[in-house]
């Protein structure tokens, strides 16, 4: 039986985490939840764990100016909250959050649940990822020290980029308690053209070329036959941005990918959808089925594809211009195909995988973090330790014995 | 001269031949420098307040000869002082007197252009602008633009997370790199990252960035490369007030226009940079500022309008729109002139690097020409309005006596006043020697100690840029101490579930 702690204050982050310290006894943090199935199931030999600090109850969004392009909110916001109230002043979070609660049959999330996990859409080609946006971070360390870093201005550069080290770290270093992000402009328009029956080879090479034009793409994806609403395979570009720019670069696009076969264009409404799809793995990331996300030289998306299917059997989808593919396992052999995965990627460039969802079982068995060559484990293990050396924070969630 | 450095140590100094030796078998020929004529080129770096001599200069030309200086030194006890081009303008790359100053200056090749992957693999010494001329042939071109660019190298802008006229639109180094391969203290070498997206794991490819060599060194970068916008145009609009100047930065950004540039300047800068280059900027405003769009001309076109719909509406005194590409450089001619204009001004001059909230500007300005009256120092302003990035140049005269000591309090003054405001204390220039002192203004105890056990996961011996960044540098063994309080449970009214 669990035992849930539910802060209200950053003090009481710390208090709770500074008595889990002294104690040793390991916590599960979270906001609502709706992750838990990303990642190793936690654990850390012997010790149970016990405990958990929700912070979903601090929550609220504490600034912001949209001239500044700032805003600064409790970790445990709901993330629909942030984006509508960014989206009333005709602002967006740029590095397009995808709902992952859905990968795993929930809904909604909060900020800090998402920057912990470093998500990001189809814009972070042109616009980065939520690392790329975090300006400043508070936080209470596995020591129960109640820190913070960066700051609430663009342009900083006072101190280690601790606010980036927490991003991605799946509370393994610290709790979450504010989070400042930059802000941008939402576009005025857009639109996506959409080339079909292009192979995966076809469409890397088209992709590729689209991002080198300077038609500043803003999405470029690759969706296997039966998933949009078109009978083969479909390629898509997005463009956007103020109208009269947008209508330009939509033609020069369609002329550049129009000499490859049939293209139609979608207007701005159903661009939206489409991207809205792609960016929440509709469709391949449908069901229960295992599900990877690699990280790959864009290029090189299509062979490693065409590697892993002769052996594995499944599903993708490229977005990121070829540089992330999301993989549907059909059948495997137990581990999903994590052993074939990550030897093709290191034939092909490098990269890494992450076994996004599968059951409980096998997150146990097979690595579903990228496993790191020796001193690089190393060195991420002493940065742990250097936040958390009871290892009470989410211990094993990333990485067995950090 | 306030500057506490750590106090070199005897035992190293001592044994200074016997490390030469060690260092001329890791790295042959001249790649040592050990003589006082030699060595007197690196004895400061673009803070030139501060000089000091360093032990010994190597300047190695392989990853390996790297990894086997930073072995020796790690079990010899050595303090290494890791060096590019030596622009800094915080000291970072400030000679320890018992360290030895490790030159990257020999890693200055482009080792792969990827146009299909969009990225470039650099030695850490190429140039910025040598990555743009390297792939500007082909349309591409490398973002980050620090003004230094000419001669600053990429491996300097990683360790700094360098910045310049363009970041608000394409973001700092920490946006525009991939991945890298360092060196840690203990020689290991390491890839962080690589051709594809979001290095793997906790983001040490984020840490590292803007690290200021503390804690490794970096031997390879693995940079994006943007195609080139087509077309570019400037506006430079003049205000009869900061406060306008300010208001139309804001409702420039409002309007959902975030420009490529956006840069403002003071009546003592417009007046310094005018009478430098003589490119028209007008002498009668309080603010100028320049504005480039960049993008498809039909975009270019529609937003010149709009920014000058907004400008007109903010009662601009002046506004002129480029015309030609002679025309918008010209514009960027007396901004990109700012700092030697103003050296013409005074025999020295101090450069600043506070960051604010963009609507304090008028604030700002206004308290910092009270203090200018208060020390007695002139000062002229350039700022990045876009991120909110001020350069105020504090001008003085070194060869009189106590002026450099004013001017440095003036300057302190300035930083805390940014840090008052919400701001921080540097933007783009790093916190080096320079600012060392000040980061307790900014940061807790707590936060600085966990900053510091950071620096202890890669460098436990504390032997990497010593004195920098840090005011006072705990030994990592105390800092890893805990002080535990078992048994107590004290949050009665913590809700639980």
């Amino acid at each position: 039986m669990t035992e849930t702690f539910k802060p209200e204050t950053s003090a009481q982050v710390v208090e709770a985490i500074a008595w889990a310290s002294s104690e040793e006894t390991p916590l599960e943090i979270l906001g609502t939840g709706t992750k838990r199935g990303f990642g190793r199931p936690m654990g850390d030999g012997n010790r149970i764990i016990a405990h958990a600090v929700d912070l979903s109850g601090l929550t609220g969004i504490t600034l912001y100016e949209p001239e500044e392009l700032v805003l600064s909110a409790w970790a445990g916001t709901p993330l629909a909250e942030i984006e509508a109230a960014v989206a009333a002043k005709g602002q967006m979070l740029a590095f397009e959050p995808p709902r992952f609660a859905r990968l795993y049959g929930g809904d909604g999330g909060t900020l800090g649940g998402m920057i912990a996990c470093n998500l990001a859409g189809p814009r972070r080609i042109k616009a980065g990822a939520a690392r790329d946006h975090i300006l400043g971070i508070e936080a209470v360390t596995g020591r129960g020290d109640l820190v913070k870093s960066g700051g609430r201005v663009v342009k900083n550069v006072t101190g280690y980029d601790l606010s980036k080290l927490l991003t991605g770290s799946f509370g393994t270093l610290a709790a979450l308690t504010q989070i400042t992000i930059k802000v941008l402009p939402a576009a005025e328009t857009e639109e996506t053209i959409l080339l079909s029956g292009a192979t995966a080879a076809d469409a890397v090479e088209i992709m590729s070329a689209a991002l080198n034009s300077s038609n500043e793409v803003s999405g470029a994806a690759h969706l296997p036959a039966g998933l949009a609403s078109v009978s083969g395979p479909v390629t898509a570009f997005r463009v956007e941005g103020f109208v009269p720019s947008v209508a330009a670069r939509s033609e020069a696009l369609r002329a550049l990918v129009g000499a490859r076969g049939n293209v139609t264009t979608l207007d701005r409404e159903a661009s939206q959808a489409f991207w809205a799809s792609v960016r929440d793995v509709e469709g391949v990331g449908d069901g229960d089925a295992p599900l990877w996300r690699l990280s790959v030289t864009p290029d090189k998306s299509a062979d490693i594809m065409e590697a892993i299917s002769a052996r594995v059997p499944g599903t993708a989808l490229f977005d990121w211009g070829g540089g992330l593919i999301w993989f549907r396992v059909g059948s495997d052999g137990g581990d999903t195909g994590g052993a074939v995965i990550r030897e093709v990627l290191a034939a092909n460039g490098g990269g890494h995988a992450t076994l996004v969802r599968a059951p409980e079982d096998v997150r146990r068995k097979v690595d579903v973090f990228q496993p790191q060559p020796g001193p690089l484990a190393a060195l991420s293990a002493r940065v742990k330790e250097s936040f958390d050396p009871r290892h009470v924070l989410n211990p094993g969630r990333m990485y067995s014995g950090v | 001269m306030p500057m506490l450095m750590p106090e070199p140590d005897a035992q190293t100094l001592a044994r200074r031949d016997e490390i030469v030796a060690a260092m001329r078998a890791f790295v042959p020929g001249e790649g040592v420098i050990a003589d006082e004529k030699g060595m007197s080129v690196y004895e400061s770096d673009g803070l030139t307040a501060y000089r000091q001599m360093p032990m010994i200069v190597v300047l190695p030309e392989t990853v390996a000869q790297v990894s086997a200086i930073m072995r020796y030194c790690n079990a010899n006890a050595v303090k290494i002082v890791p060096r590019g081009a030596g622009t800094s303008l915080s000291g970072g790359a400030l000679p320890a007197a018992d360290a030895i100053t490790l030159g990257l200056g020999k890693f200055n090749r482009v080792l792969e252009i990827d146009y299909a992957n969009r990225c470039a693999v650099v030695q850490p010494g190429v140039t910025n602008l040598g990555i743009t001329h390297a792939v500007e042939a082909d349309g591409f071109y490398y973002a980050p633009d620090p003004s230094s660019q000419i001669a600053c190298t990429i491996g300097g802008n990683v360790a700094e997370n360098s910045g310049g006229v363009h970041c608000l639109k394409y973001g700092l180094t920490t946006n525009n790199i991939l991945g890298i391969e360092m060196v840690l203290p203990d020689g290991e070498i390491m890839r962080l990252g690589g051709k594809h997206m979001d290095s793997e794991g906790y983001d040490l490819l984020g840490l590292m960035t803007g690290s200021e060599g503390l804690l490794g060194v970096i031997t390879e970068v693995t940079v994006r490369i943007l195609p080139k916008p087509t077309t570019a145009r400037a506006l430079m609009i003049g205000f009869g007030s900061s406060t306008a100047g300010g208001q139309c930065v804001a409702d420039i950004i409002g309007a959902g226009i975030i420009p490529g540039g956006m840069e403002m300047m003071d009546r003592p800068a417009i007046k310094a940079a005018e009478a430098f280059v003589q490119v028209g900027y007008p002498l009668d405003v309080e603010a100028l500022l320049l504005v480039e769009l960049d993008g498809p001309p039909v975009e270019v076109d529609y937003l010149i309008g709009r920014v000058r719909e907004i400008a007109e509406g903010l009662g601009a005194v002046s506004i002129r729109v480029s015309e030609s590409e002679d025309e918008r450089n010209q514009f960027w001619a007396g901004r990109k002139a700012a700092f030697p204009a103003i050296g013409r001004l005074t025999p020295d001059y101090y450069c600043m690097d506070g960051t604010i909230p963009r609507h304090r500007l008028p604030e700002v300005l206004e308290r910092m020409s009270g203090l200018s009256e208060k020390y007695g120092l002139g000062v002229a302003n350039v700022f990045h309005a876009g991120d909110g990035n001020l350069h105020p140049l504090i001008m003085y005269d070194a060869n009189k006596p106590g002026e450099l000591d004013r001017a440095e309090n003036f300057g302190s003054d300035i930083l805390r006043l940014c840090v008052e405001v919400g701001g921080v204390l540097t933007g783009e220039h790093g916190v080096g020697v320079e600012k060392r002192d000040l980061m307790s203004e900014v940061f807790t105890d707590d936060d600085l100690n966990q900053q510091m056990r950071v620096k202890c996961a890669f460098d436990p011996n504390q032997l990497l840029n010593p004195g920098k960044v840090f005011p006072t540098l705990h030994r990592c063994a105390e800092l890893g101490r805990m002080h535990i309080h078992r048994g107590k449970m004290p949050f009665p009214d913590l809700p639980r579930f």
